[in-house]
């Protein structure tokens, strides 16, 4: 299985020396890392350790934060994020994201999903717009709970089914990474499970970076974890090396529960 | 000597001050003998103490200097002096008026010489009622201090109680706004039914021609209709077609783009906006935007444009309500959740859509409520109509023409002199009756919009 080596021959994202500030206060220090194009990256570590920074320095979330500056490379296949030429609108098309809490728009189901390819204009027609609306609930396991209530509000959805929605909205402008942090964290198991089993089942179609707090879900859902620890990126590797033989002892310390 | 009721109240609060003081030192010294402790700290039994020796005398006192002046003049009534007194009306009162004013030497000699024999009786009458008074509000004070110094031993709950009053002192005085209010909606209910007993309800509400005439009512002159019509035509019409872009794309400004600095500045300044007098912008309507309002209606060939407009008085009061949309807009913008915004400009929507798409609209019960309240605050409104719009009732679309609104009409109909009891007075109490309903239901439409949208919310 060449996708499972270390080396990544065709990253689709890739960061180099990257530092992230908030204010005079350094939260990322010097991180290097490339996230595999069909592969799930799981980000871990203790709380505050900047892993969700990170993550959303890679759609350049980060740029609502005014006191926010990334300095360092991050690329997009090869194309430099941060430069000038890089249209933020379009990069978030290309880079989606599923925040930690749902966050469904007070509108219907079906306008949730439809929101981004409407502002996108990948719609030209209603009927088109159904197609891509049920196609992302489809792929978001979501369809067969709600196909016969889209009209209805978003918000009226369970926890699990309003993660599971907002997944669907950021699938149905067609991304080319899907970024999660901590997906899970306000969910209950069940819907947890099925978030996960939707993991599975997207990844290969979509690049996955998911930061979690749960290390056993890193360990079920991912092929590659990046352990940080106090903003820096203090072990990256194939998710089984890091659960079974972390080389770094930090990295074993956490692992085993010693903190965090 | 005579009854003064503030120095009273002066002597009681020094009689309280030394019951606080006695009620502290009992406790303190029950606190020094061996074996006891006090249930409440020695303060709370000095403020027991000096507020039962307070209270009750001070309610009495006012008690006392309201009824009191009538139990002397009934006392002088009884003097043989007062049996040739003109048996009732204006001349009556005027002579034991007189008489009272140089008993209590506010005035040095009578006017009216029949006033004259009174004088001595007066005296008489309010020095034993002054007597009798400082006496019986004495016996309280003791008796009320007492009371409540026999009661201080080492387990009564004296904090208690003291916070138990203070806390009904606090009820009335929370209790003394509404009561008011309540007071003043009564009588604004009373006046309008004498007037709806001379002219139907149905005629007010419906009628569309407004000339009311002094004396007894001439049929077909209470029509309320052309009032209504200018109170919405300036105040929910046009301020609001003023007020509520301006306001929305201020508070979109604020929230969304304005640098913090910029932010920092702006909306302290609106919010002094809000607190400018009225009548200036009554002035400013009057002297500055109507005229020039006219120039322009003259220039385009508005025929009978006047120097009194709707337009210029929904105008400047649309720009005195822009503070208010946009301070409640901004607070609705805000209570969105940043989950929200983030989650859109996540989906690669520029803040622009997101600000149209995602946040307005989930603003917007907030956005309504803050809407309604606005109208219901323009259609109370009266400085800048009474200035600027005219009192002359036209039932007319055209904006550059004189309306008039019901508050204008209000003012109009109690200035000057007026007979109370006709119906041209008593329609101002009507014409309020339905203002204040009809702001009240606004104001109860938009806290209910605004309740229900906060809750979805938190």
């Amino acid at each position: 299985m060449t996708q499972d080596d270390l080396t990544i021959a065709d990253p689709k994202m890739k960061a180099q020396g990257v530092d992230v500030f908030y204010g005079d206060k350094q939260a990322i220090n010097n991180v290097s890392i490339d996230v595999g194009t069909d592969l799930v990256t799981a980000f871990i570590g203790p709380s505050g350790c900047g892993k969700s920074t990170f993550l959303r320095s890679l759609n350049r979330m980060n740029d609502t934060v005014a006191s926010a500056k990334v300095t360092g490379r991050i690329e997009l296949d090869g194309e430099d994020i941060y430069a000038p030429s890089m249209d933020v609108v379009q990069l978030r098309a290309r880079v989606g994201m599923v925040f930690q809490k749902p966050n469904p728009f007070p509108k219907s189901i079906y306008d949730n999903v439809g929101y981004g390819p409407r502002i996108h204009g990948l719609a030209p027609t209603k009927a088109d717009l159904d197609v891509i609306v049920e196609r992302a609930l489809v792929r978001a396991g979501l369809w067969d709970e709600v196909k016969d209530r889209l009209l209805e509000s978003g918000t009226a959805l369970s926890g699990g089914q309003q993660q599971r929605l907002c997944i669907a909205r950021a699938i149905a402008v067609d991304p080319e990474v899907i970024l999660m942090d901590e997906p899970c964290s306000a969910l209950d198991p069940i819907a947890t499970a099925k978030i996960e089993e939707l993991i599975h089942e997207l990844r290969g179609k979509y690049a996955i970076v998911i930061v979690t707090h749960n290390m056993q879900q890193a360990a079920r859902v991912s092929q590659r974890t990046a352990f940080f620890h106090l903003g820096t990126l203090v072990e990256y590797g194939k998710t089984t090396d890091i659960f079974t033989n972390p080389k770094q002892e930090r990295t074993k310390d956490y692992i085993t529960g010693r903190y965090g | 000597m005579t009854f003064n009721a503030a120095a009273l109240l002066l002597l009681i609060a020094g009689l309280a001050l030394i019951g606080w003081i006695a009620g502290r030192q009992r406790s303190n010294l029950l606190a020094g003998r061996a074996g006891t402790k006090l249930h409440s700290r020695p303060q709370y039994h000095g403020w027991y103490v000096a507020l039962w020796l307070f209270a009750p005398a001070a309610l009495f006192l006012a008690v006392w200097s309201s009824v009191s002046p009538g139990l002397i003049t009934n006392e002088v009534l009884t003097d043989e002096a007062a049996q040739s007194l003109p048996s009732f009306g204006f001349e009556r009162g005027a002579i034991l008026s007189d008489a009272r004013s140089v008993a209590l030497d506010k005035q040095d000699a009578v006017r009216l010489p029949a006033a004259a024999p009174l004088v001595q009786p007066y005296a008489d009458a309010a020095h034993k009622y002054a007597w009798i008074g400082i006496a019986a509000m004495l016996a309280l004070a003791l008796a009320g201090g007492l009371y409540a110094f026999t009661r201080i031993k080492p387990d009564f709950r004296a904090r208690t109680r003291v916070e138990r009053i203070v806390m009904a002192v606090l009820l009335l005085a929370s209790l003394v706004a509404i009561l008011t209010t309540f007071g003043i909606v009564l009588s604004l209910l009373f006046e309008s039914i004498r007037f709806f007993q001379l002219v139907s309800p149905l005629e007010l509400l419906f009628g569309t021609n407004w000339a009311p005439q002094s004396g007894a009512p001439q049929p077909d002159t209470f029509g309320g209709i052309p009032l209504f019509w200018g109170t919405v035509l300036i105040g929910a019409i046009i301020a609001m077609i003023v007020a509520i872009p301006i306001g929305m794309m201020t508070a979109v400004y604020l929230t969304q783009y304005a640098a913090p600095v910029v932010r920092r500045w702006v909306k302290p300044i609106l919010e002094i906006l809000a607190g400018v007098p009225t009548v200036v912008y009554g002035y400013f309507a009057a002297l500055t935007v109507a005229p020039a309002l006219r120039n322009f209606a003259v220039l385009i060939g508005v025929p009978n444009a006047s120097t009194e407009s709707a337009l210029a008085a929904g105008i400047v009061m649309g720009v005195m309500i822009i503070p208010f949309v946009s301070s409640m807009a901004d607070d609705s913008i805000n209570a969105v959740p940043q989950a929200m915004r983030d989650g859109s400009l996540a989906l690669g929507a520029t803040p622009n859509e997101t600000i149209r798409q995602v946040l307005i609209p989930a603003a917007l019960p907030g956005v309504m409520g803050g809407i309604l309240l606005a109208v219901s605050r323009a259609i109370g409104e009266t400085m800048i109509v009474v200035m600027a719009a005219g009192l002359s009732a036209n039932l007319t679309a055209n904006p550059f023409a004189s309306v008039t609104t019901v508050t204008a009409q209000i003012v109009k109909l109690l200035t000057g002199d007026q007979e109370f009891d006709s119906a041209k007075t008593l329609a101002a109490f009507a014409l309020g009756l339905v203002l204040f309903v009809v702001t009240l239901l606004l104001n109860i439409a938009a806290l209910r919009i605004v309740k229900k949208y906060r809750e979805a919310y938190e």
